[in-house]
């Protein structure tokens, strides 16, 4: 019956969980420096934040500009929990410390959450912002709560080693990530499977028709809420533990606006979109940030073309594919699809080179007009980078024209080729 | 008791315009009860008042001998009354088995549950499953609602309101827009569905409603004129002139 026709996406299922799960934990084994170690931290802790706030955008149909709020409380509780500790003011094991962010984040999404989940779309996201607004405010005003400016540290070592884990080292820090990030993400995905978790959706697609089957849609809203702000508190607790230190950036809008970014990007209507989009947002920015000024410039035409041309996100691109790979159509794409990828790289340094010149020359050019770009060195006061690096540009943006254009007829004779043979 | 819904002089205005202009209306436990009228009679905002979906002007409506004045559609769900919509209204973006899934859930009391697996309530599951068999859609199981053939997303809204096992139903215009065999499968569905239970709908094909109702009520200008057996109604003078003539002549 029901269960038996879902048998083989279970295997499916399986081996995405299974892959995941194994990718987190060989990932730092691999890549031992310790900038990726922070890197795959941050990711981790990220990853709870942005499927906590899919609960809202992608399942409940809920855009909120607040999210940071739950995390960053659920992270200054964490903290002045952890400081506690150390004082020696009640006993709690540091591995579950998020609990107390989560606690924190339920906490207040029940109490922010009432106010905000009473009307749904344009209304919600702008109380959702004013509460954002509010909460920040509160942040610089209440000093000996959130420390003002300055924050507040911790230190996460303390207590006796247990089995010789003192969280002193990153890495045992990353593990300790990388195990609630499993937990959050099985619950979080067990979530879409309960009854609640149906009716969010049902709430989010025809709130008029979940009323005449019996649901108050205030109340789905609300403890779909309250319960995305218990996971948001953990990744805030999360954060805590690994900064040791939670400062009013934490509850800010960059950070909620960051968090609608990466969700975005990944795809909001599927699970594992959120997740995809955390590891680009992050990757662009502390990768792409170590490596150049313009990286917030990248980020935002990422998610321009994202929203222009894949508003489904990386997800819907990745999944579109699988159709194709049961035809065994593939074929007909790779050679397009190098063709796009050939001429891609080509606009990209095109891209790349105009923008940083041009960095380069509004902000260094009186002191150090020499600079380097892909092997080459040169002056950005000579015309002749800037004639090149358009050039490219141009030149780019024209071939590139070209093999979409092939890519979208060969996805053309795909889609009539598949429609033929179901009819 | 055997009154399942009552109106007691039932008033509704928008502004200075009054739609509903005092109707009293009682229907038995178990009767098929058809609303005619000619259009902008106000039978639709008729039925909008006694789900609750608009808040009435005035009068007083029982449900079951209980009073469901002024409360949210959702609680008069929850009281046994489910209603369909004369423009399709169901999950577009779901399958045809969750949309059903999702209108039995509360019924069967998993309320707000986040604590059980859908998959495994097999009380929630074996009736879907059921629903979809009595209207025909089984084989559309997991086609997505909004792909559905104008038929068959009729057949599904009916089977949304009905799968929650509510007493009495309310289904607007079940018909309106099907062809003419498309009308006879949809009676035979209705008539199925109905069984044991209140039925009030209101109908523009006078073939449907002269086939399904027990009793007829004729509304003009946000007033019962008649209210009576079909056949009755039939030769009613007022019923004439008011409504069906104009049908007749046209």
């Amino acid at each position: 019956m029901a269960t038996l026709k879902y048998r083989p996406l279970n295997l499916g299922r399986w081996i995405v969980w299974g892959g995941t799960a194994l990718v987190m934990i060989v990932l730092p084994l691999m890549f031992t420096e310790g900038f990726t170690l922070t890197l795959l931290s941050q990711i981790g802790v990220g990853i709870i934040f942005a499927l906590s706030y899919n609960m809202l955008l992608g399942q409940g149909g809920m855009l909120s500009f607040g999210h940071a709020v739950y995390s960053g409380l659920g992270a200054y509780f964490t903290v002045h929990a952890l400081n506690l500790i150390s004082k020696g003011a009640f006993y709690f094991p540091v591995t579950l410390t998020p609990l107390i962010g989560g606690l924190a984040g339920t906490v207040f999404g029940v109490v922010f959450g009432y106010v905000t989940t009473k009307k749904s779309g344009t209304t919600f996201a702008m109380i959702s912002l004013g509460i954002g607004e509010m909460v920040f405010a509160c942040s610089l005003m209440f000093a000996d709560f959130f420390g003002g400016e300055a924050g507040i540290s911790t230190n996460r070592v303390i207590g006796k080693a247990f089995l010789g884990i003192t969280y002193g080292p990153s890495i045992q820090v990353y593990y300790l990530i990388v195990g609630w990030v499993l937990v959050c993400m099985a619950a979080m995905f067990a979530w879409t499977q309960t009854p609640l978790g149906r009716m969010a959706n049902a709430v989010r697609d025809n709130p008029e028709r979940a009323e005449f089957v019996g649901y108050d849609t205030h109340m789905v809203r609300f403890l779909t809420l309250v319960l995305s702000g218990f996971f948001a508190g953990i990744a805030g607790g999360l954060s805590c533990i690994n900064y040791e230190i939670v400062t009013a950036e934490n509850v800010g809008a960059v950070r909620s606006g960051g968090v609608l970014l990466a969700t975005f990007i990944g795809g909001a209507g599927f699970f594992f979109g959120p997740v995809i989009g955390t590891i680009v947002f992050f990757t662009m920015v502390t990768a792409v940030g170590a490596i150049t000024q313009a990286w917030l410039f990248y980020l935002g035409i990422l998610f321009l073309i994202m929203v222009l041309y894949a508003p489904g996100g990386f997800a819907s691109l990745i999944l579109m594919h699988v159709p194709v790979l049961k035809a065994r159509l593939m074929r007909r794409l790779w050679l397009p699809y190098a063709a796009a990828l050939a001429t891609g790289l080509v606009l990209l340094a095109g891209l790349v080179s105009v923008v940083e010149i041009t960095y380069h020359y509004s902000l260094e050019a009186s002191t150090a007009p020499a600079m380097a770009l892909f092997g080459f060195e040169f002056n950005v006061t000579d015309a002749m980078p800037w004639a090149v690096a358009t050039g490219l540009f141009a030149g780019g943006f024209i071939i590139s024209r070209f093999a979409w254009s092939a890519v979208g007829r060969a996805w053309d004779d795909i889609i009539h080729v598949m429609q033929k043979q179901s009819p | 008791m055997s009154t399942a819904i009552e109106l007691k002089g039932v008033t509704k205005s928008f502004g200075n315009t009054a739609i509903i202009r005092g109707v009293d209306l009682a229907v038995a436990r178990g009767e098929r009860h058809a609303i005619i009228g000619p259009n902008g009679a106000g039978k639709s905002t008729l039925f909008n008042l006694i789900s609750g979906r608009y808040p009435v002007s005035g009068g007083d409506i029982l449900l079951n001998g209980e009073s469901v004045t002024g409360l949210k559609p959702f609680e008069i769900n929850r009281r046994g009354l489910s209603r369909s919509f004369q423009v399709t209204n169901i999950f577009q973006r779901m399958s045809v088995f969750e949309n059903i899934r999702c209108a039995v859930l509360w019924s069967l009391g998993y309320k707000y549950s986040f604590w059980h697996r859908l998959g495994g309530l097999k009380d929630a599951n074996l009736r879907a499953e059921e629903v979809m068999e009595s209207i025909g859609l089984k084989r559309r199981r997991d086609t997505l609602a909004g792909v559905l053939s104008y038929a068959e997303q009729r057949a599904l809204e009916i089977g949304v309101t009905i799968a929650g096992g509510a007493g009495v139903i309310l289904l607007d215009e079940p018909t309106a827009g099907m062809s003419r065999s498309e009308t006879a499968d949809a009676v035979e569905l209705i008539r199925k569905v109905s069984q044991g239970k209140t039925l009030i709908m209101v109908e523009h094909d006078m073939g449907v409603v002269f086939d399904l109702a027990d009793r007829i009520s004729v509304l003009v200008y946000g007033e019962i004129i008649a209210c009576d057996a079909p056949q009755n109604i039939r030769g009613n003078q007022a019923v004439q002139e008011a409504y069906l003539g104009t049908e007749a002549a046209a």
